[in-house]
């Protein structure tokens, strides 16, 4: 095996911007101590109109536990304020699953023996026309992070083709330069979202054992580059369950506060994802994360950053999606297939990930009608 | 003899051995002499010398580290600055004594020679003086006003007022950018006036002022804090101490915005129309100082009421 690199150097090619961000997100974690908060804490947090980090800090830590319910009428609230009883609905699409990177806990890994496959232009077109008779009018793009097999042009294209069928375009692919993300931004995409997986650098590195995703620091400053090449919104996750997960939430939550305190027009979006069983491995879960803690970081995000976009992924079951909307989570999608080309005809690659939810769009519409909430399927009004 | 933490004490030769002969713990202290740091290695044979200042400190349990307030480099212990219009000379010494500032501000003004006395007789010497540029209808004129301000040799301290509106004196934000601006790049300690916005408290802040000045109501009103929701937000969300200006006519509204989080608050018509005027300084220091303790101290946990689903929102969680 090839010698593995350190995974706090760059790589050539990467942009290296101005930031010290990531040294202020680390140490912050680092001093999260959350066996230090008490009851106390927790209840002040909950009296303030605004919360700092160490507040937000109370929220995620285990003395707040005993009061979920009160977090989450907390939670309820701040949603409503701020959305109304909107709950904007998406889809994924999965247009390529080559990857060069080896990352243990993801089926699409470069050592995992699943069907490789990319989609045309043509099939691109024909998976989207298929989707948009949904009703839907939001599309996030997905690749395996392969600059070869899934190159900026490749998923520019994608983009000029999903613009015309869908109002919202969004990507989740791998991190690129600024000057790709605008390349990507003139082909009609807005939002870009770069999970991190773990803010533990030592962890990631025995986790990401080959490829670009190597590169912490590289991996971090994708969204402060995806705003800089001119996006509107940027999205954050921890893949919860990899490390301390009480620790990664904490540190996604500060990622995404400094990223809005240093540019203060940039919408913030974050994701909860936990671990999922992938193909070939049947046994990855999301340990210590059980729907309790799941939701209490959800809840913690909601009241830390009241303005912030929450997705909820279908790797959690329809129940606690149906909950978690009406207290927390703004934005959901429906009808997903993590593999590749399954929505207009015979799939052609593999999934990612075992999903939890396969509910379509009526179906999952018809669940956020019945809640007394509002499916809207586009915020968005491009001139 | 050597100072010893503040105090004359008999010296030995070298600091191991005065760290000794007072009783104290080398593992859990820090040693400075004459200002520089001594490395614990260096204990044993570093040399003390007859006049020598040394400093011996150490961490206390719960220990309120010194909390103090920071423009441009400049630390003060106090948070209540005062202003100087609208006195009577010989009351603004006791007014700055009792009030414990540390920060004056003052305005510029056309002298007429051969006048006696001047308000920098009165204003004790270790007190701060910060010019403001009253008078000033746009940038151009604040920056002059700030040039000649910092030509009397009173310091590079500068508060910007930019004021085009003479019925309610309010701020004019764009002009007070312009000369932030350029009186920053100009190394002044530039602390400007503004109509608590927060997008111009940014941009403040890009431009290198000092800190924010929102007023709490219009200047002279006593009214107190009419803007407190917007000076909140300045508060949570920019870097730069927020001090409230303008408007504060009570001890208990100075009070409001110390808990508040504001780093300081200026006043000056409520101290000089005051019947006492330097009985009312003092007021006012015990309430900025309370105001202060209190948002240190984490202001208690009220939850409100609010609005509660009747259903338990948490029943449908597995473990």
């Amino acid at each position: 095996m090839s010698e593995r690199c350190d995974c706090m150097q760059y790589m050539d090619g990467m942009e290296v911007i101005g930031s010290d961000m990531l040294d202020e997100v680390i140490s912050a974690m680092n001093a999260y101590d959350y066996e230090s908060y008490s009851e106390r804490d927790v209840k002040e947090a909950l009296s303030k109109d605004v919360l700092t980090p160490k507040d937000f800090g109370a929220l995620l830590s285990p003395a707040a536990a005993p009061f979920l319910e009160e977090i989450a009428q907390r939670a309820m609230n701040e949603t409503r304020k701020h959305f109304g009883n909107s709950i904007a609905m998406f889809t994924p699409l999965y247009i390529a699953n080559y990857c060069e990177n080896y990352c243990v806990y993801c089926g699409f890994n470069c050592h995992n023996k699943i069907r490789r496959a990319r989609l045309t232009e043509e099939e691109i077109e024909r998976e989207m026309a298929e989707i948009s008779k949904t009703g839907l009018e939001e599309i996030l793009i997905l690749t395996g992070e392969s600059r070869k097999m899934s190159d900026v042009d490749y998923i520019a294209s994608a983009c000029a083709v999903a613009k015309k069928y869908f109002n919202v375009v969004g990507v989740e692919v791998y991190p690129m330069n600024s000057g790709e993300y605008a390349k990507l931004h003139k082909s009609g995409a807005d939002f870009v979202t770069v999970f991190q997986e773990t803010y533990n650098s030592g962890k990631y590195e025995t986790l990401h054992l080959e490829g670009h995703k190597r590169v912490f620091p590289y991996r971090f400053y994708a969204q402060e580059r995806a705003i800089l090449g001119g996006m509107r919104g940027v999205g954050f996750a921890a893949l919860l369950g990899l490390a301390d997960f009480r620790k990664d939430a904490f540190a996604t939550g500060m990622h995404a506060y400094l990223l809005q305190k240093k540019y203060p027009h940039a919408e913030i979006a974050f994701s909860c994802p936990r671990l999922r069983p992938i193909i070939n491995n049947d046994k990855i879960n999301p340990k210590d994360v059980h729907e309790p803690q799941l939701l209490q970081v959800i809840c913690a995000y909601r009241i830390f950053m009241p303005f912030a976009s929450i997705t909820i992924s279908t790797r959690e079951s329809e129940r606690f999606r149906d909950n978690v909307i009406k207290i927390a989570a703004t934005k959901i999608s429906a009808g997903v297939d993590v593999g590749i080309g399954g929505h207009s005809g015979d799939k052609k690659g593999d999934e990612q990930f075992e999903i939890s939810d396969g509910r379509n769009v009526d179906e999952v519409f018809e669940a956020i009608e019945r809640q007394g909430l509002q499916p809207v399927m586009s915020d968005y009004i491009y001139v | 003899m050597i100072t010893l933490n503040g105090k004359e004490c008999e010296s030995t030769a070298t600091l191991n051995a005065l760290l000794e002969k007072y009783g104290y713990r080398r593992e859990v202290i820090a040693v400075e002499i004459n200002g520089v740091i001594i490395k614990k290695e260096d204990y044993d044979t570093q040399a003390v010398n007859d006049g020598d200042v040394i400093e011996v400190v150490h961490f206390m349990g719960g220990g309120a580290p010194e909390d103090k307030l920071v423009l441009g480099g400049h630390e003060f212990t106090s948070r209540f600055i005062l202003g100087s219009g609208k006195y009577s000379l010989e009351l603004i010494k006791a007014a700055v004594e009792n009030a414990g500032a540390q920060i004056i501000t003052l305005a510029l003004r056309r002298a007429r020679g051969g006048e006696t006395a001047n308000i920098l007789d009165y204003i004790p010497k270790n007190v701060t003086l910060l010019p403001n540029t009253s008078g000033a209808r746009n940038a151009d004129e604040a920056v002059r006003i700030a040039r000649l301000a910092r030509e009397t040799g009173c310091g590079d301290f500068v508060k910007i007022e930019a004021i085009r509106d003479t019925k309610y004196l309010l701020p004019d934000n764009y002009e007070t950018l312009k000369a932030t601006e350029v009186l920053a790049k100009e190394g002044f300690v530039v602390m400007p006036y503004m109509y608590p916005d927060l997008n111009f408290a940014r941009d403040l802040q890009n431009a290198g002022a000092a800190c924010v000045m929102p007023l709490g109501s219009p200047i002279g009103s006593n009214k107190g804090l009419c803007t407190k929701e917007f000076i909140k937000i300045l508060i949570d969300e920019i870097d730069l101490p927020v001090i409230v200006d303008a408007g504060i006519g009570k001890p208990s509204q100075a009070c409001e915005a110390m808990e508040m989080g504001a780093a300081a608050v200026m006043a000056n018509t409520a101290i000089a129309t005051a019947g006492d005027v330097s009985a009312m300084a003092g007021a006012f220091r015990k309430a900025i100082e309370a105001g202060r303790e209190a948002y240190l101290a984490g202001m208690g946990g009220i939850v409100e009421g609010g609005a509660r689903a009747s259903s338990p929102l948490t029943g449908f969680l597995r473990d």
